[in-house]
């Protein structure tokens, strides 16, 4: 039997022809990388190939590394092996990896979503033989909402409690659904405050999009200046005396997983909105059939349960252990927020 | 539907009683007065029976929701609340109904008698046409237990607060058997009508564990001591030549204990005993584990009669001669038992023995027989005080004795339900046990699932994520690694459990992270412990 195009091995998503892994967990000499989250784009590497758009996030987060940046479409070759990056729609910057040797194709989502967020660049099926998809939201009871509703909701809850005299709490990650969240904020109700992480990685971002103005919360910051103006900050956060100082306060959190009443009841989050990164049941099931791929394999998330319900509908559908966080993240506090921060 | 689901979706999304308070205040000046007697109903558990059974519900939400039914039954398992994986699973709509509450629970009540196709194309009908959170409460009406942090007791506040009625008076009036479909607001909240009170009991009196130093309570003559029983908290109410018992759920059980009809011809009308039903089997007290062949049920055979008798253990008298001595001292109460209890000479009726104690000191070491008479610990009453309603500080306390424990090894998870979906919560345990051939092998004894913070929660349910060795639907081996002290209440040898042992109330105690499994207790460690 031929080695296929590409292996799961110890270290990650393995090209044995070209030498190359893509978005390893352990050290290696050569990686390309989907986006810049911890769970993907992790230190170490001797050389890093990436979009662009990348470059910035992880040269902020992992310092001094050899890096070269790639154009969407842009084909490279090592060893005979095609490469090119393709839009994912996840964050900024985040790309799928599309493989190509002897007419066979294989592309690697990493994290990706269907929904067009207005600051990453929006997803583009790519056709291709073997499909490897994440199913971070592989069930049916994931439906997510036309994100413009969800920022009117959003600045609905910031004005109520603007008008209550509270200061608004949103949760989201440092990167991506902070910026996000950022952008459609109606600056009209009042100021932006930022936690650290969020404001550093703002700033790093800040020459591909144009934000609305934030100011960085810090040791000098008085409460009193606060009420009635929103903060955003890591999940992480909650919790911590960082936010104690802030009463009177209202929370929320931004995720996919305020899809459960018990996810937010759990973290006691006074609201949620289900606001989500990543593809929704049908947007999984949708992208996959645009791709046109035979195979497919699902990396991380309920893939046991997605996988399953792929083959019944005729898909040759299997899994493949990865250390991308699925199950476990943003309801976990080891996940990458605690990580990064 | 629209104020109800409003009212629902404010009460789950906070954890401030004052909130709560105020939302059920709110709604009930609002809402209409049918509505009102409905919402009652359904926050103090009476909601009308089940019109379709959950096999149904579950085929039928997969249907309309174009899955396999195994799809819909894994999000079920990882949502953790039946009512709100139907409400995500089927096709989102935004409109929404102008239909009351008391409508929607008319309609369900008569949908009870409807054949199968009739009921599918109900729900088909109102799941197409509500929102996502009404679908959610109107399937929650149907698969019953609204578990959102409402207990009667808030509920009685909020009711106090809208219509300026004490709330004792109130906790007294919504006790006992009535029917929403039947009763009115004006008759069950407003008016006073004595021809219902025949069956009605009184709110128990409950106590809280002691807090500080026992001899902090003060002079030992101002209490009164005895044994805190094991069994069912019921109240006996002999009215107009008619026996009721009432369960502290609120449940009338009457039927379920026929020796208990004696009663009637011995005791005067007007009579109403607190006390503890208690398996008697062979003429002594047995464990809780006895009485659970008697509870859940429904026709009882006379050879269960024959092997699990039960008594009532009185310990106190709240109405005599059809006067409510609620009010009275305990020690007045007290008095006037021993005398009912004496001159109805009947072996069901029994007294729960006063202990006369001199000192603290003594008090102290008659908590430690209790396990030997098969009690959980003891009671301490002040003399002097009435009979309160709900749980309340001061008066009287319980002392339970120190829990038993155990070290025991974690071999299965399965994820929680409410505030705990999607995370492993609910755990099995085993103890080591030698097999045929000489071997250690690990036997399950008890599943716990409270008792740890939420932070070592999240920490264990990562492990179990990552150390899962088979999957069974919802629940998963895992590797024998961790272990923990297991407490638990009462023990007793037991044919259905594979350990051949049941423990009462089981719960972690803590995390052992300095014990290696090989370091956790065996089956024989813990059938040492049986009395």
């Amino acid at each position: 039997m031929k080695t296929p195009l590409l292996e799961f091995t110890s270290k990650g998503i393995y090209c044995s022809i070209a030498k190359v892994y893509l978005d390893p967990w352990k050290p290696v000499d050569k990686a390309i990388i989907s986006h810049g989250h911890a769970d993907h784009s992790r230190w170490g590497h001797k050389a890093y190939i990436t979009h662009h758009r990348n470059v910035p996030i992880i040269l902020h987060r992992l310092g001094e590394i050899n890096v070269s940046g790639k154009e969407w479409g842009e084909t490279f070759f090592i060893n005979n092996v095609k490469f090119s990056l393709h839009p994912a729609g996840h964050i900024i910057g985040s790309s799928q990896i599309r493989v190509e040797h002897k007419g066979e194709v294989w592309v690697f989502t990493g994290d990706y979503k269907v929904q067009d967020d207005g600051i990453s660049t929006p997803y583009e099926p790519i056709k291709c033989n073997t499909f490897i998809t994440e199913c971070t939201f592989g069930l049916p009871a994931f439906k997510w909402v036309a994100q413009k509703e969800v920022f009117e909701n959003i600045n609905r809850w910031w004005s109520e409690n603007k008008s209550e005299g509270k200061t608004s709490i949103l949760f989201g990650y440092s990167l991506g659904k902070a910026q996000r969240l950022l952008k459609y904020l109606e600056t009209d109700i009042g100021k932006i405050y930022t936690h650290g992480a969020i404001e550093n990685m703002t700033q790093v971002l800040r020459p591909l999009i144009d934000f609305p103005k934030t100011t960085l919360i810090t040791r000098d910051t008085k409460k009193e200046e606060l009420l009635g103006n929103i903060v955003l900050a890591p999940p992480s956060a909650h919790g911590s005396t960082w936010i104690r100082k802030m009463v009177p306060y209202v929370t929320a959190s931004a995720s996919g997983w305020m899809t459960f009443r018990g996810a937010r009841r759990r973290r006691a989050i006074d609201k949620g909105f289900v606001l989500s990164d990543h593809c929704d049941w049908q947007g999984l099931l949708n992208s996959i059939e645009a791709t046109g791929a035979e195979k497919i394999i699902c990396t991380h998330g309920y893939t046991e349960i997605f996988s399953r319900y792929l083959q019944e509908q005729g898909y040759d559908a299997r899994t493949e252990e990865t250390q991308y966080e699925g199950e476990l993240n943003e309801l976990n506090p080891t996940s990458k927020e605690e990580v990064e921060a | 539907m629209k104020n109800f689901a409003q009212l629902i979706k404010t009460l789950d999304s906070t954890n401030k009683t004052t909130t709560k308070v105020q939302a059920l205040a709110n709604y009930f000046s609002v809402a209409t007065d049918k509505d009102k007697v409905w919402t009652i109903a359904i926050l103090s558990h009476r909601r009308p029976p089940r019109p379709v059974n959950t096999t149904l519900l579950r085929k039928w939400a997969s249907e309309l929701a174009n899955i396999p039914l195994w799809l819909f039954e894994e999000s079920y398992h990882i949502v953790g609340d039946l009512a709100e994986t139907i409400a995500l699973v089927v096709p989102a709509t935004k409109s929404s109904t102008e239909k009351t509450l008391t409508q929607f629970l008319e309609e369900m009540i008569a949908l009870k008698k409807k054949t199968d196709e009739q009921k599918k194309a109900y729900l088909f009908e109102n799941w197409k046409i509500l929102d996502y959170y009404e679908r959610f409460v109107f399937t929650k009406l149907i698969t019953g237990g609204f578990r959102i942090g409402v207990s009667q007791k808030l509920m009685t506040r909020a009711l106090a607060k809208s219509t300026a009625i004490d709330q004792d008076i109130l906790a007294y009036k919504l006790m006992g058997n009535w029917n929403p479909d039947k009763i009115t607001f004006q008759q069950l909240i407003l008016e006073e009508n004595e021809s219902d009170y025949l069956s009605k009991p009184y709110p128990f009196y409950l106590a809280y564990p002691i807090e500080n130093e026992i001899a902090n309570l003060g002079d030992i003559n101002l209490w009164s001591a005895e044994h805190k029983w094991d069994g069912i908290r019921s109240q006996t109410i002999i009215r107009n030549n008619e026996l009721f018992i009432w369960s502290r759920g609120e449940e009338l059980v009457t039927d379920k204990y026929p020796e208990f009809q004696a009663l009637v011809d011995t005791i005067p009308n007007g009579t109403v005993i607190d006390a503890e039903i208690l398996p008697f089997p062979n003429g002594q007290i047995g464990t809780f584990n006895d009485l659970q062949s008697r509870i859940g049920r429904k026709t009882i055979s006379k050879n269960l009669l024959q092997k699990v008798p039960v008594i009532l253990k009185a310990y106190d008298l709240l109405e005599w001669k059809g006067e409510d001595i609620r009010n009275r001292p305990f020690s007045y109460r007290r008095d006037l038992l021993e005398k009912v209890v004496k001159s109805a000479a009947l072996n069901v009726l029994q007294l729960s023995k006063t202990m006369y104690c001199n000192s603290w000191e003594e008090v102290a070491k008659e908590r430690e027989q209790s396990r030997e008479v098969h009690s959980e610990g003891l009671m301490l009453k002040r003399k002097d005080s009435p009979y309160l309603v709900g749980r309340k500080k001061g008066d009287w306390w319980k002392w339970k004795v120190d829990p038993l424990t155990i070290d025991g090894v974690l071999t299965y998870a399965m994820r929680g339900h409410g505030r705990r979906s999607n995370l492993f919560t609910d755990y099995t345990f085993a103890l080591w046990k030698e097999n045929e051939k000489g071997e250690k092998e690990l036997v399950t004894f008890a599943k716990a699932y409270s008792g740890l913070t939420d932070a070592e929660f999240r920490k264990i349910d990562n492990w179990i994520k990552k150390n899962t060795l088979e999957r069974f639907g919802p629940v998963r081996s895992v590797t024998p690694h961790h272990v923990f002290e297991i407490a638990f209440e009462g023990i007793a040898l037991s044919s259905r459990h594979k350990s051949g042992v049941a423990t009462r109330f089981p719960r972690i105690l803590r995390w052992r992270k300095d014990k290696s499994i090989h370091e956790a207790n065996s089956i024989s460690d813990l059938k040492q412990m049986i009395i």
